[in-house]
C-alpha cells in the first residue's frame, strides 16, 4: 500500500481527484445505459474520456511525484492520447450511426429540421 | 529549415513524449530528436503541405486552450446532472454554417466540439461550408454564434 | 490518516470504475445496434485503462502504465475500425 508518508493536504488532494475522476466516469457510464436514443448516449462516454480521464491522470502525477520526490509525467502521455483518440472514434461513429439510420429509413436527410429529435431505440435490430 | 523539418510542431510533440517515456538525459534527446527528424520526414513524404500556422497569432493558442478546459468542465457537470436528474430541454441537429476552412483547422474544431460532452461533431458539408453538430441540450443557447464566436474566431486567425 | 484517506478514495475508485465496466458491457449485450455496441466497447475501454492507473497508484507500482498504454492504444484502434466498418462496410478502401 502506498501513501503512508504523504503529507494530509496532499493527500485530500489526490483523493478528491481520484473520486471526481471514477464517478465522472460512473456516471458517463451509467448515461451509457440510461439516455434514450444513440445520439444522446453519443454524449455520455466523453465525461469518463475528458474530465474523467484528467482528474485521475492529474492525481497519479501527483501521488507518483510526491512519493518518488522527482517529477513524473509521464502519465500525461495517456490523458493527451486518450483526450484526442477518444473524440475521433466517437465523431467516426456518430457519422456512422447518421449513414446507416438514413439508409435504413429511420431519419429523414441528416438534420434537416434542427432540433428534431431522433430515436435509434425504436429501430429494428440490426 | 522547411527541408529539413518540414513538420516542426510534430517534431517537437515527438521529442516531448520521447523524454518523458525515458529520460530527460543528453543521450535521449539527441536519441528522440534523431527520431522525430525522421518522422517529421516521413509524414512529409504523405502529407507535403502542413498546416499553415500564422506565428503572430500564435499567442491565441493559450486563451483558447483555457476556454476550452473550462467549457468542457461545464459540459461535464450539465451532462452530468443530465444523465442523473433527467432531461431538462430536448437534444438536437444543428446547423451551423462556418467560415473556417482545410482539414486541419476544421480537424482541431472538431476536437473541441466532440471533446465537449454536450456537443458532437456529426457530418461536415463541404459545398455548403454547413457542419452538422448533435447537441444534448437545446436550452435556447444560440449554438451557431456560440460556435462561431469561442472556437472558430481564434482558430481563423491561427491559421492562415 | 493520510494512508487512510487514499485507501478510502481509491477503494471507492476502483469499485466505481468496476461498476462502470460492467455498466457499458451491459449496453454491449443489450445494444439494440451495432453503433450501440461499439460506443459501448470504446467508454468499457477507457473504464478499464483508468482502472489500470488507479490499481497502480494503490499498489504503488509504476508496472500499470504500460498496460495503460497499450489498453489506450488498442482501445482507440478498435473502436476506430469498427467505426469505419460500419461506415462503409469495410475496413481499409
Amino acid at each position: 500500500m502506498s501513501g503512508a508518508d504523504l503529507p494530509l493536504w496532499a493527500a485530500v488532494l489526490i483523493a478528491a481527484l481520484v473520486v471526481i475522476g471514477s464517478t465522472l466516469t460512473l456516471i458517463g457510464a451509467l448515461g451509457l445505459l440510461s439516455l434514450r436514443s444513440f445520439y444522446d448516449r453519443l454524449h455520455a462516454p466523453a465525461l469518463g474520456a475528458s474530465w474523467g480521464t484528467g482528474a485521475v491522470i492529474l492525481a497519479s502525477m501527483a501521488l507518483f511525484s510526491l512519493q518518488g520526490g522527482t517529477l513524473q509525467l509521464h502519465e500525461i502521455i495517456i490523458g493527451v492520447f486518450v483526450m484526442v483518440t477518444t473524440p475521433v472514434a466517437t465523431m467516426i461513429l456518430g457519422r456512422a450511426a447518421l449513414t446507416r439510420d438514413v439508409a435504413d429509413g429511420l431519419i429523414a436527410a441528416p438534420g434537416s429540421e434542427p432540433g428534431s429529435e431522433t430515436g435509434g431505440d425504436q429501430s429494428p435490430p440490426a | 529549415m522547411k527541408r529539413f523539418l518540414p513538420h516542426p510542431v510534430l517534431s517537437l510533440a515527438l521529442v516531448l513524449m520521447w523524454l518523458l517515456l525515458t529520460r530527460f538525459s543528453l543521450g535521449q534527446l539527441l536519441l528522440g530528436g534523431a527520431v522525430a527528424l525522421v518522422a517529421g520526414r516521413a509524414l512529409a513524404t504523405i502529407e507535403p503541405e502542413g498546416p499553415r500556422i500564422r506565428l503572430g497569432a500564435l499567442w491565441r493558442v493559450v486563451p483558447l486552450t483555457a476556454v476550452v478546459f473550462a467549457d468542457i468542465l461545464k459540459s461535464n457537470l450539465l451532462v452530468a446532472r443530465r444523465i442523473l436528474r433527467g432531461a431538462r430541454a430536448p437534444s438536437g441537429f444543428v446547423r451551423v454554417p462556418l467560415r473556417l476552412r482545410g482539414p486541419m483547422p476544421l480537424a482541431v474544431l472538431a476536437l473541441i466540439l466532440t471533446a465537449t460532452p454536450g456537443s458532437a461533431w456529426m457530418s461536415w458539408d463541404e459545398e455548403k461550408g454547413e457542419l452538422l453538430v448533435h447537441v444534448l441540450e437545446l436550452d435556447g443557447t444560440d449554438w451557431p454564434a456560440l460556435i462561431r464566436d469561442r472556437y472558430e474566431a481564434p482558430l481563423l486567425e491561427i491559421f492562415a | 490518516m493520510s494512508a487512510l484517506i487514499l485507501t478510502a478514495a481509491l477503494s471507492y475508485a476502483q469499485i466505481a470504475l468496476a461498476l462502470a465496466v460492467c455498466l457499458a458491457t451491459a449496453r454491449l449485450l443489450r445494444g439494440k445496434r451495432a453503433q450501440d455496441r461499439v460506443l459501448a466497447l470504446d467508454a468499457a475501454y477507457v473504464a478499464t485503462m483508468l482502472l489500470l492507473l488507479v490499481t497502480a497508484m494503490r499498489m504503488g507500482s509504476g508496472l500499470f502504465f504500460e498496460a495503460a498504454m497499450i489498453m489506450a492504444g488498442i482501445g482507440f484502434v478498435s473502436s476506430l475500425a469498427l467505426a469505419k466498418f460500419l461506415l462503409r462496410g469495410e475496413v481499409i478502401e
